[in-house]
């Protein structure tokens, strides 16, 4: 019985990886064996110098990049000192304006594009990173973690600094922020893992080769004259995807309790 | 005002307005532009009532949205999740190889869906893809899966759940990690079997978890639609098409904003209505404190 569940399992874990395992044999292999499945097939990265030169993916990924980075960077900073507002600080309206934070959760900024998009235009600035990253930089999930968290710090911690003579922002500096380093780790994971991977938004509001992120750069050199060069594709497809597949293959173990620790708060 | 009232508020200010901008503003802003035309050049739209509203009564491609939608959650949500619960209980035991099992469980999470889309999409391909080739081992090829209405739907709810269990599984590795062993080994002393312990210790004290992916499964249903702009735009016939996804197509390939507006209302709609479901439901506690 625990043979067959053991087996079971396998088979699962098999069927899983499966798709990888073969976007992998394809964009490894020359196109003659793309669908052919011979243990004698010669090793090539010539898929991966093509995809490389027929679509300008340095600048996607500078771009993904860049997306990723500012985003973090607004997150960190915006969500810190709201977290901190909402588990230290007693003001009128603190219960409604924390319900209109929550709202986000629900609602997400995914589902606003096409007002978003008419805001940007009146913003002007369509086609550009900050318009993809602005919806997401005031994360109402990051708010919600780091008050969590911020909530647990003895508040002799606080006092004690307050003694010596601290405001806010330095106890907030001073105390909190490193106390909480786990779990800006694990924000950081989860964002960083949540904007390389969006593309809808993106798609829409970008329109050129200098603003575009990875994905949306994957979908307009797939869907293009490439035809189906099935070969091809899947290097492009596992180039876009190997910064957090190798990040994750290497940190595996952060990786999951980061996602844990994101998710039982 | 106190100093306190003012810190916490000048703290809170930065994320509001962005907040206020981009998530409070806009729902408003649908609502407000969901009964006007769609502006055209620099003149302000005229106000044309329900206009907007009559039309997606009449529009079978919503209506169809609509109900794929709603299929299309029946069949992640619970899939996703029953899988999500076997798959966290086999890598919390004490089985061969259960790092391995973990890696190629959570894989997929950590993938661009657009990516992971295009690899399905060869996986699916007629003639030659992978599925095709085994399937032709028994003796039952030909089929163009994502192209026959029949089939297309199915093809895209694997895709979602095999995206999504091995996140949901992560939420309940942690939920077993936290039930103290002590609890086992009473079972195993009063004889009860693993089926039972299961059932009647274990599935209730993970009931909060469920909930939890519960919810996020229910908005990843309604967000969730890169991979049907790769791998079927809404084809055959309609047959993929998903609210959202048809809110894109009327917004960004037709340009209707007006209507896409009135089409977002309904996507709003529902998933207030599941907010509300989820306050009245759900223990406080899940949210607050």
């Amino acid at each position: 019985m625990r043979r067959l569940e053991t087996a079971a399992a396998w088979l699962l874990g098999f069927l899983w990886i499966l798709p990888l395992l073969y976007a992998f044999w394809t964009a490894f292999h020359p196109p003659e064996f793309s669908t052919r499945f011979v243990l004698a097939a010669p090793l090539t990265l010539d898929n991966f110098r093509r995809a490389w030169e027929a679509a300008p993916f340095a600048r996607y990924f500078l771009n993904s990049f860049m997306l990723v980075t500012m985003v973090l960077a607004a997150q960190l900073v915006l969500c810190t000192l709201a977290g901190y507002a909402f588990a230290r600080f007693e003001f009128r309206g603190k219960d409604i304006a924390f319900f209109l934070v929550l709202v986000q959760l629900m609602i997400m900024p995914d589902v606003l594009i096409v007002e978003n998009y008419r805001t940007m235009a009146r913003l002007g600035i369509l086609d550009s990173i900050p318009a993809i990253g602005l919806p997401y930089m005031a994360s109402a999930f990051g708010i919600f973690l780091l008050r969590q968290t911020f909530k647990t710090v003895p508040r002799e911690l606080d006092e004690a600094a307050r003694v010596e003579g601290a405001g806010p922002l330095e106890i907030l500096w001073k105390v909190y922020v490193p106390l909480a380093r786990p779990v800006y780790l694990a924000y950081g994971l989860v964002s960083v893992s949540y904007h390389w991977n969006n593309f809808l938004w993106p798609l829409i509001i970008t329109n050129s080769v200098t603003s575009r992120p990875v994905t949306v750069g994957l979908q307009v050199f797939s869907s293009g004259d490439q035809g189906i060069d099935w070969s091809v594709i899947t290097a492009a497809t596992l180039m876009t995807s190997a910064p957090l597949l190798i990040g994750f293959l290497l940190f595996q173990r952060q990786f999951v309790q980061s996602f844990m620790r994101a998710g039982i708060k | 005002m106190s100093r306190s009232a003012i810190h916490g508020w000048l703290l809170l200010l930065p994320a509001f307005a962005l907040l206020a901008l981009f998530t409070h503003w806009p729902v408003f802003g649908t609502l407000w532009d969901s009964f006007h035309a769609t502006p055209k050049g620099s003149r302000p739209a005229p106000f044309v009532g329900l206009e907007n509203y009559q039309v997606m009564i009449a529009d079978e491609v919503f209506w169809r949205s609509l109900v794929n939608n709603f299929w299309y959650a029946v069949g992640t949500i619970p899939m996703s999740i029953a899988l999500a619960i076997l798959m966290a209980l086999w890598v919390n035991s004490a089985m061969a190889g259960r790092t391995w099992l973990r890696m190629a469980f959570f894989t997929p999470t950590v993938l661009p869906m657009i990516a992971v889309a295009n690899i399905w999409l060869f996986f699916f391909t007629p003639q030659y893809g992978l599925l095709e080739q085994l399937t032709g081992l028994f003796g039952i090829s030909g089929r163009n899966w994502l192209g026959d209405p029949q089939t297309a739907l199915g093809c895209v709810i694997v895709v979602a759940v095999w995206k999504e269990a091995g996140f949901f599984m992560i939420f309940y590795l942690a939920a077993l990690q936290s039930i103290p062993p002590s609890l086992a080994e009473a079972a195993a002393l009063e004889g009860a079997s693993r089926a039972y312990y299961f059932r009647r210790i274990v599935f209730p004290l993970l009931m909060p978890t469920t909930l939890f992916v519960l919810v996020n499964a229910v908005i990843n249903s309604f967000r969730l639609v890169d991979h049907i702009v790769v791998m079927t735009r809404g084809g055959p016939n309609n047959a993929t098409s998903l609210l959202l996804f048809h809110v894109y197509q009327v917004g960004f390939s037709f340009w209707d904003t007006g209507y896409a507006a009135a089409l977002t209302v309904v996507l709003l709609v529902i998933l207030a209505a599941f907010a509300v479901g989820q306050f009245v439901f759900l223990d406080k506690r899940v949210h607050y404190q």
